[in-house]
């Protein structure tokens, strides 16, 4: 497989995991429950650190000197390659559940299959992140349950907020050339194969909330094979990206 | 807190959690959750984040009924001076090692 695809596809799942993992450190501290504080922060520290290793294995791959901060902070929009649904503003609690466990059903999917990847280092990688995967899956689901399952209120922001996300998902089983060398190669994934598993999932899910699933007919993508994103990470580099920019190689 | 309280807290679970090496389950701390497998949920991202547990226990507030503390002397000091429920009158041959 090319280095090109291969660094392309790496930063693909490493820059998912950072402006997620972003998304919910916007929430420390202003959390509703001190729980769900340190909830939220420990799913964000989770996914910092396997864009980190994510990270730190594309550099190596490309040979060119990059590092991971080098890749974390030194790249404009166009050149991320995170889908559109995790760069979504965290919105309410209902917003970031629904948004986090979309997400999340997908990830352990992709995950899982990475583990068997070609890419050894990546497989071992995923075998370490899929135990975090899990947790962040059931424990994102079981809000959804609880929110959907509870009161009036509760109901309709839940459903409000799979409404509003709910177009980001086609993208994430969406392949372009990128993902079928790497799945010809045997170190990617057969995003396209893994929609069933997850419509089942989410489908029990959104059962046991008694949520109906959304029916939203636009659908975007062009995020994470493009680098065209919404309005929203523009906004999210500017904080994540400012002490470097504006200090560079500064550190702690 | 009496069952028909009107609050709008969530009720209040005590964790207890047991060590990889340890033996028995230890109580951890307190906090507030839905259900008691939020409350599970919640004590292992609050209580074992730093490697303190492989096995939590999670038991609302108000099932625990604990002895008064102004009780104490009737309940445990009478123990004190009864010599004879401990064993320690045998002569243990050394063949037999530590018991």
């Amino acid at each position: 497989m090319n280095t090109e695809h291969h660094v392309e596809f790496l930063l693909r799942l490493g820059d998912n995991s950072l402006v997620l993992g972003h998304r919910l450190s916007e929430w420390c501290g202003h959390a509703p429950v001190l729980e769900e504080d340190i909830a939220m922060t420990n799913v964000a520290l989770d996914l910092i650190g396997q864009a980190r290793m994510l990270y730190s294995h594309a550099g190596e791959i490309e040979g060119k000197g990059r590092d991971e901060d080098a890749i974390a902070y030194l790249r404009d929009v166009l050149d991320w390659r995170n889908c559109l649904l995790v760069e979504q503003p965290n919105g309410d609690f209902a917003d970031t559940m629904a948004r986090q466990f979309l997400f999340d059903v997908w990830n352990f999917e992709v995950f899982s299959a990475l583990t068997k990847s070609a890419d050894e280092q990546l497989a071992a990688i995923a075998a370490k992140a899929l135990k975090e995967i899990s947790y962040h899956r059931r424990h994102s689901g079981d809000w959804v349950i609880r929110l959907g399952d509870g009161t009036d209120e509760s109901r309709a922001k839940m459903i409000a907020a799979l409404d509003r996300v709910w177009g980001f998902t086609d993208e994430l089983f969406q392949m372009d050339d990128v993902d079928k060398a790497a799945l010809a190669a045997g170190i990617g994934v057969d995003l396209e194969a893994l929609r069933p598993a997850w419509e089942n999932y989410v489908g029990a899910v959104l059962a046991e909330a008694g949520l109906e699933k959304p029916s939203v007919t636009w659908s975007v993508k062009g995020g994470r094979t493009k680098g065209h994103h919404s309005e929203h990470l523009g906004f999210l580099l500017a904080e994540l990206q400012f002490m470097q920019r504006a200090y560079p190689n500064s550190s702690w | 807190m009496s069952p028909n309280s009107k609050s709008r807290e969530w009720p209040l679970w005590e964790v207890f959690t047991r060590s990889k090496a340890g033996m028995h389950h230890r109580h951890a701390g307190s906090l507030r959750a839905p259900d008691a497998e939020m409350a599970l949920q919640n004590a292992r991202d609050v209580y074992t984040r730093r490697g303190e547990g492989v096995s939590i226990w999670v038991v609302k507030s108000v099932d625990i009924t604990a002895s008064d503390p102004d009780d104490k002397g009737m309940l445990f000091d009478p123990s004190d001076d009864k010599i004879y429920r401990h064993p320690t009158f045998y002569d243990i041959p050394d063949e037999v090692g530590h018991m």
